[in-house]
């Protein structure tokens, strides 16, 4: 039988394939850094289509305020997972951020005289807390050779449990004339746009510069893209590591800072489940599981995705509510299809 | 249609290319080729990289489909599905990169694939005994049972073959076999050929080693840019007659002519008593600026250890001056913070980022001079620039993925990138190794122009002539020890082997 002229898909394991690919990398990278945003106008013209009151400012509004705490988180998940790590336990150290930060407040409101200085150190306390535990993770991960899923799924434990302890299994609550004087700082608005989401924006632009035009961020990569060829290159890898978890750390102290006015109080379920949603907004965006390469844009863009599906399900009836979790489920699965065979 | 034979038919297998074209999306790397293969012949396929060997090779192995022409395997026309399409006639790729499953056995990787069964179960212990048979056959004295990842790079290299042994091979593809051996295992390899040969199993010899090619084949085909150039019975041909048809130019001279070194200046580098546990012991050496050191020694001698060692990549002890200034080095960070950086023989793995740019490859080691502290893309888009003609690198455009790099311009750009931090000493792991003629020749000119500027060089390497054509003095390892460190004018192959196996009559002098 002779052999028919075949199409010849592209072998990356050669040299000669990848040759071949190269040229088209550039478009069909570029692609995919817009899969995210195409993802996300879709769904906009499909809410709009669905409900009037979707594309209405205050809805906006909404769901980026409800985004921003995710969001951060993800941005300081992004640099993570990017160099190749990864943190289970975001959510549960929110919860126990919020909480001391609460207790300190509670304490230091009467004992400073000035509750506005109160909350301001509480608000202090919590960037340096989640700096703190961040660096415990990243310690643990370097010197202590264990690996990140690991330490992070024992502080995930370690951290909820001790805040079911502070709280005795209930809630702690901010007393009622400090959480007055703290709640601008969610509920404040500046030029129409809730504080929150000004916040979200900066900690996304910050996070953006140093990840693209920094050195340290060019180390981030170059470690999850290959952490051998980074060591030969005498990067410091074990403080490039350390610090993406302190970043992380500090983006999550910031969110909880934020989320702490809104309720005014935290309990077990506190942050349940946000290093999920946060980890998801991640690899919506675009960036690998594995590390490497990634963006901040398309984590940003992700976040909100992951967001705008919940407020669709709100506002219209076709999906039940109760199959958010699932259709967000859904999404990220179709994200890791259109990714697969990347590298 | 494939049809199936029977071990016990010890048939040969004749091939046949007939106008073989393959493209890759739009490039085009194979243009129309054609030639024969009789069988039980040894032959040696040269080229250089990029030729489409390998392309080639992957076709009649099944691994790639051809875009048009055909293969006929004795006179019938074939088209392989897959690599076992292609093994049920016989024909068996070993490849140039392991593929090996680390973490099972010997025996199981032997037979991966084909495993032995006794009704349901697995028959581990006629896999075993075979897997044995096979190891026997290429001299590899391991228990089958030994898992892969414990294996040195050289000994997997022969369970590669061993398992081809054991799949019947009747046409064996080599792709640079001896890259990773020494020479006994060599000389074994080179036995197990003529055995091969005289039992009617066709060889095609992928390799860059002439001499070897020289001594093993009875023909040489040449490939150039995706198209046959020439073939001649190989005793026909001399070693520069073959590298000149590779190139298709002439090679003037391989190696730089030697500059004379200047014995005034006090050392780059002096290392005194360095210790690696396991691998080197009481290492003293010393190079002066403009001085290229070699470094010679069998697989496994500990000459990568020991340098690792001295960058702070594995822990190690001894006394480190640079410029005579003692140095505590850390980790690589430190080394290249004192002037001394180190490129690796392991080019994928630790060398260059592949999925990386150019640009972002080439900055890695020096990017502080980048940041200021926010990185300016233009100056290092500048650098690039000046690297990729300074150092003949050869891409399309600046804004390709190294990977898109043939390995000799990749080679090429890790030199470049080593060298970016500007060090005033450069350790160089098998600087050449898996590069063509064309860009070995290069990078010695270049090695040469670095030490013209007073760097000093240290080349470990594994290929003897490019240690007698480049280098001052050359420092034999062996077993974790330096054994001796030879002068220019001293150099020879036959000197460099007999210190590096210990076979040397004690000598006058060190």
């Amino acid at each position: 039988m002779p052999p028919e002229p075949q199409p010849s898909p592209a072998a990356p394991d050669t040299a000669a394939g990848q040759r071949a690919t190269a040229p088209s990398h550039g478009w069909a990278e570029r692609l995919r850094a817009l899969g995210p945003v195409l993802g996300l106008v879709l769904l906009c013209v499909a809410g709009t289509a669905l409900n009037s009151d979707f594309a209405t400012l205050d809805n906006v509004m909404n769901v980026l305020t409800r985004t921003a705490f995710i969001g951060i988180i993800a941005v300081g998940m992004c640099f993570v997972i990017i160099s190749g790590g990864i943190d289970l336990s975001v959510g549960s150290m929110a919860a126990l951020i919020a909480g001391s930060v609460i207790m300190f407040i509670n304490w230091a409101g009467p004992a400073t005289g000035s509750p506005l200085m109160a909350v301001i150190l509480g608000a202090g306390l919590a960037v340096v807390l989640g700096a703190l535990f961040g660096l415990a993770h990243g310690l643990l991960i370097t010197k202590g050779r264990i690996e990140p899923f690991i330490v992070t799924l024992g502080t995930l434990g370690i951290f909820r449990a001790y805040l079911t302890y502070f709280s005795n299994g209930g809630a702690i609550t901010l007393d009622n004339e400090l959480s007055d004087l703290y709640a601008p700082v969610y509920y404040g608005s500046l030029l129409g746009v809730q504080v929150p989401v000004w916040i979200f924006l900066v900690v996304a632009i910050v996070g953006a510069l140093i990840l693209n035009r920094t050195a340290y961020g060019r180390y981030v990569q170059a470690i999850g893209s290959n952490e051998q060829v980074a060591r030969y290159a005498a990067v410091n890898v074990d403080r490039v590591k350390i610090l993406t978890y302190v970043l992380l750390g500090v983006c999550v102290g910031i969110a909880t800072l934020l989320y702490v006015p809104r309720l005014g109080s935290a309990s077990p379920t506190t942050g349940l489940l946000w290093e999920l949603e946060a980890i998801a907004a991640v690899i919506v965006g675009g960036t690998a599981l594995k590390g490497g390469a990634g963006s901040i844009t398309g984590t940003v863009i992700g976040a909100i995705l992951l967001s705008v599906i919940s407020n669709i399900l709100n506002l219209t009836s076709i999906i039940s509510v109760y199959l958010n979790a699932a259709v967000q489920g859904f999404v990220i699965i179709i994200v890791a299809f259109l990714q697969r065979g990347r590298r | 249609m494939n049809s199936i034979t029977t071990p016990e038919a010890k048939r040969s297998v004749a091939v046949a290319f007939d106008g073989i074209v393959k493209a890759f999306g739009p490039v085009q790397v194979l243009h129309g080729v054609s030639f024969e293969l009789q069988p039980g012949h040894v032959y040696g396929l040269l080229g250089e990289n990029g030729a489409g060997k390998s392309t080639l090779m992957k076709i009649l192995s099944g691994y790639e489909q051809p875009t048009a022409g055909r293969v006929r395997i004795n006179g019938e026309a074939q088209s392989f599905a897959d690599s076992r399409a292609a093994e049920q006639l016989g024909i068996v790729l070993i490849h140039q990169e392991f593929n090996l499953a680390e973490d099972l056995s010997v025996a199981q990787n032997i037979f991966l694939g084909h495993e032995k069964k006794k009704g349901l179960w697995l028959d581990d212990r006629r896999m075993e005994r075979e897997a044995a048979e096979a190891l026997a056959e290429v001299g590899l004295a391991i228990d089958p049972r030994t898992k892969v990842r414990r294996l040195i790079v050289a000994e997997k290299q022969l369970v590669e073959i061993a398992k081809a042994l054991a799949r019947h091979a009747r046409l064996l593809v080599m792709d640079e076999p001896t890259a990773t051996l020494t020479p006994g295992e060599t000389e074994r390899l080179f036995q197990l050929i003529a055995r091969l040969r005289a039992d009617g199993v066709t060889i095609v010899y992928i390799s860059h080693k002439l001499d070897e090619v020289e001594r093993i084949t009875d023909e040489v085909i040449v490939m150039r840019d995706g198209r046959f150039v020439a073939r001649a019975p190989t005793r026909e041909l001399t070693r520069h007659q073959m590298a000149n048809l590779m190139v298709g130019r002439e090679i003037a001279d391989l190696y730089p002519p030697r500059d004379a070194v200047d014995a005034a200046p006090a050392p780059a580098l002096q290392v005194t008593a360095f210790d690696v546990p396991g691998w080197a012991k009481d290492a003293s050496f010393e190079v002066k600026p403009g001085e290229i050191l070699g470094f010679a020694g069998l697989v496994g001698a500990g000459r990568t250890e020991l340098f690792e060692g001295i960058m702070g990549l594995r822990p190690g002890s001894g006394e480190v001056r640079l410029h005579g200034e003692p140095v505590q080095i850390r980790n690589p960070r430190d080394a290249a913070d004192h002037g001394i950086t180190y490129l690796s023989e392991d080019r994928k793995g630790k060398g260059l980022h592949v999925h990386f740019g150019l640009r972002e490859n080439l900055t890695l080691m020096a990017l502080k001079r980048y940041a200021q502290p926010w990185l300016k893309p233009e100056g290092e888009r500048t650098a690039l620039a000046e690297a990729v003609k300074e150092f003949g690198i050869r891409t399309g455009s600046l804004d390709v993925k190294a990977s898109s790099l043939s390995g000799g311009n990749q080679q090429k750009l890790a030199l470049a990138k080593v060298l970016h931090p500007r060090p005033r000493v450069v350790v160089l792991d098998e600087p050449t190794r898996g590069v063509d003629v064309g860009a070995k020749r290069d990078i010695y000119f270049l090695i040469q122009r670095m030490a013209r500027e007073g760097l000093a060089v240290i080349v470990v390497s594994s290929e003897l002539m490019e240690l007698i054509g480049l280098c001052h003095r050359v420092a034999v390892m062996r077993a974790g020890r330096i054994v001796r460190t030879l002068h220019a004018d001293q150099l020879t192959e036959e000197e460099l082997i007999a210190h590096a196996t210990g076979t040397a009559t004690v000598a006058s002098g060190a």
